[in-house]
């Protein structure tokens, strides 16, 4: 292998097995993630979309299979949320990223705080660099929202954008977002595709899982189709309209 | 929305409410009965009595901060307590006496955490059933006895852990002052750092807000709950030791007073039962409430069985304040429901009649 395509992916799954007791979640998956593009996952309730972005960024252990990350393999229990981070993995679930009663600048930090050598937090330091996330990353400018607001007193909006502002801050290469768009009123969703795009004009690779096809059909470079733990197709948002595309996905579920 | 822009002044002065109270309160016994409250032994004894309280509810703080309970302290104390005891007095082995008592605290709570954490049974159940066993593994290994430790005053142990480090002062109530206190303090105020300031701390308060939320930051949250819970055995191991040096005697169930007041100290003191936010500040305060409480109806003239009824109470009040306190959301139905409560029935709320006069 030349240099040159040592980080021709950023991710890359091969065979990827994942059960829960006796339920197959995951069969077979051979998925690569390049640089500089945004994937879009989609598929029906319980194809697999959650569990396999799950594994992909260390959350879940897969049952079998191999993982890929710049092309060097990552030994099966040794993944982690904290190596995917160093690996600069960052993950934006819907509703689960942000801790409701917590302070912003903790929710901000937490994971890989800015401590001492006894693990003492750098209160001050946390909080400047978190008020600078704020303003230069996620652009609240009087907002009413400081770093000491608690998630529990934001916005559907506000929140998806702490969220993937907080991914960004991390420079992350990858940066997963988990149906971020649900639960958001008009004018919020707008924000957050914006956010996408600019995911991408910053250089860096984006996995959308997304239910509304419009919205990621609007962003996406490739479309990659889930169902029933398996993955059924790969697909170019130019060669299919969002109709032609909800059409094919109706016909997937019918299948069955 | 002032609530939005940072934090309010409940938010910035940590457990102002329940300091308030405990101030009130405080001058009502002192008005009720000051030959007690306006003389120093009272506050003397509490030097000797609060301690294995307030280290208890200390624990229960990071406990309950993180969404759990832990049940089985009292069994803690009983068993733990018992280890110090019988290899303090049959085997004369003095401070490894209290290693061994503190050790097997450690691992009745490691043990807890992770049945809790590796198992996956919820705390509330298991450490139901904990609290069965090691009570009665003190009870079988102690045949039902109790041990009366005399002339343990003049041990070291005796002396460094509950002595009584002014006995040759001139003032009297100055003699009973007593040196748990001080390591009561250092270990609350070492607490006090951790949970506020330390990466142990924050995770603590996060796995209380959310268990998947944790996970998907990266906290490790069995590992971490499984230190949560070894620290409230060592606490109360601690606990344990000092309530036998200070009654100079070891009987098997000299933990049981403890299970609710110490839940309720800390509860009063604005820990969220909920987990997700938790106030060693408040819970020291709500340690000193609960203290008062009894020594004040008592000293007020009132039966010891009054006690209980006005913990009860005062417990239960604050509950519902921090309820209405904590989430805007609740306390905007309950003014809602008063306000169209007062429309029907004729009644002016405040803010309307106050409008029209």
């Amino acid at each position: 292998m030349t240099p040159a395509d040592d980080f021709a992916s950023i991710v890359r799954l091969e065979g990827v097995q994942k059960y829960f007791g006796a339920v197959h979640a995951l069969r077979d998956i051979d998925l690569s993630i390049g640089r500089n593009e945004i994937v879009g996952l989609i598929g029906d309730n319980g194809a697999g979309k959650s569990t396999l972005i799950k594994v992909m960024t260390g959350v879940l252990e897969p049952t079998a299979g191999r993982i890929f990350v710049r092309e060097r393999e990552i030994q099966p229990g040794e993944y982690s949320v904290r190596m995917a981070h160093d690996l600069s993995i960052e993950t934006v679930y819907q509703d689960k990223s942000l801790a409701e009663k917590q302070p912003l600048w903790r929710n901000f930090f937490v994971g890989r705080q800015i401590v001492n050598r006894l693990g003492f937090i750098d209160i001050k330091r946390e909080k400047a660099v978190a008020r600078k996330i704020l303003i230069d990353t996620i652009g609240f400018r009087g907002a009413g929202v400081t770093v000491d607001s608690t998630v529990a007193n934001l916005s559907g909006g506000e929140r998806q954008g702490i969220a993937i502002g907080r991914a960004m801050h991390y420079n992350a290469d990858l940066i997963v977002l988990d149906e971020p768009t649900a639960a958001l009123g008009v004018a919020e969703v707008r924000k957050v595709v914006e956010f996408v795009r600019r995911i991408k004009q910053s250089g860096r690779a984006c996995i959308y899982i997304e239910h509304n096809l419009a919205h990621v059909h609007e962003v996406a470079d490739r479309l990659v189709v889930l169902d029933r733990g398996r993955v059924v197709s790969e697909i170019s948002p130019k060669d299919m309209t969002v109709a032609e595309l909800t059409e094919y996905l109706i016909a997937l579920q019918d299948k069955a | 929305m002032a609530q939005r822009s940072g934090a309010s002044i409940l938010q910035r002065f940590e457990a102002l409410p329940i300091i308030l109270v405990f101030v009130l309160l405080l001058l009502l016994f002192m008005y009720r009965a000051p030959e007690v409250f306006l003389a120093p032994y009272i506050y003397t004894t509490f030097l000797s009595t609060l301690p294995p309280l307030i280290l208890l509810a200390t624990g229960l703080t990071f406990v309950i901060g993180a969404g759990e309970i832990d049940l089985s302290f009292p069994s803690i104390i009983a068993f733990s307590g018992f280890v110090f005891a019988v290899l303090f007095k049959e085997y004369n082995l003095g401070w490894i006496a209290v290693i061994a008592g503190l050790a097997s605290g450690i691992l009745v709570g490691f043990v807890n955490g992770l049945i809790i954490a590796k198992v996956g049974i919820p705390s509330f159940m298991t450490t139901l059933g904990t609290q069965f066993f090691w009570a009665g593994m003190a009870t079988v290994l102690s045949g039902g006895k109790s041990y009366a430790l005399r002339g343990v005053e003049k041990s070291s142990v005796w002396q460094v852990i509950v002595g009584r480090p002014f006995a040759s002062a001139s003032t009297a109530w100055l003699q009973e002052a007593s040196i748990q206190a001080l390591w009561t303090a250092i270990i609350v105020g070492f607490l006090w750092l951790i949970l506020n300031r330390h990466r142990f701390g924050e995770h603590t308060l996060f796995i209380g807000d959310s268990n998947d939320v944790s996970r998907v930051v990266g906290i490790d949250v069995d590992r971490e709950k499984i230190k949560i819970f070894t620290l409230m055995g060592f606490l109360a191991a601690c606990a344990a030791i000092m309530l036998t040096l200070e009654n100079k005697n070891f009987f098997g169930d000299q933990g049981q007073g403890y299970l609710l007041t110490a839940i309720a100290s800390v509860l009063i003191g604005g820990t969220s039962i909920f987990g997700g936010q938790a106030t060693i500040i408040g819970t020291l305060f709500g340690c000193f409430i609960i203290g008062m409480v009894e020594a004040g109806l008592v000293a007020a003239g009132l039966t010891g069985a009054w006690v209980r009824t006005v913990q009860g109470l005062i417990f239960l009040i604050a509950i519902i304040f921090y309820m209405y306190a904590d989430e805007p959301q609740r306390r905007r139905a309950l003014f809602a429901n008063l306000k169209s409560f007062g429309r029907l029935g004729g009644i002016r709320t405040s803010e309307e009649g106050g409008v029209r006069r």
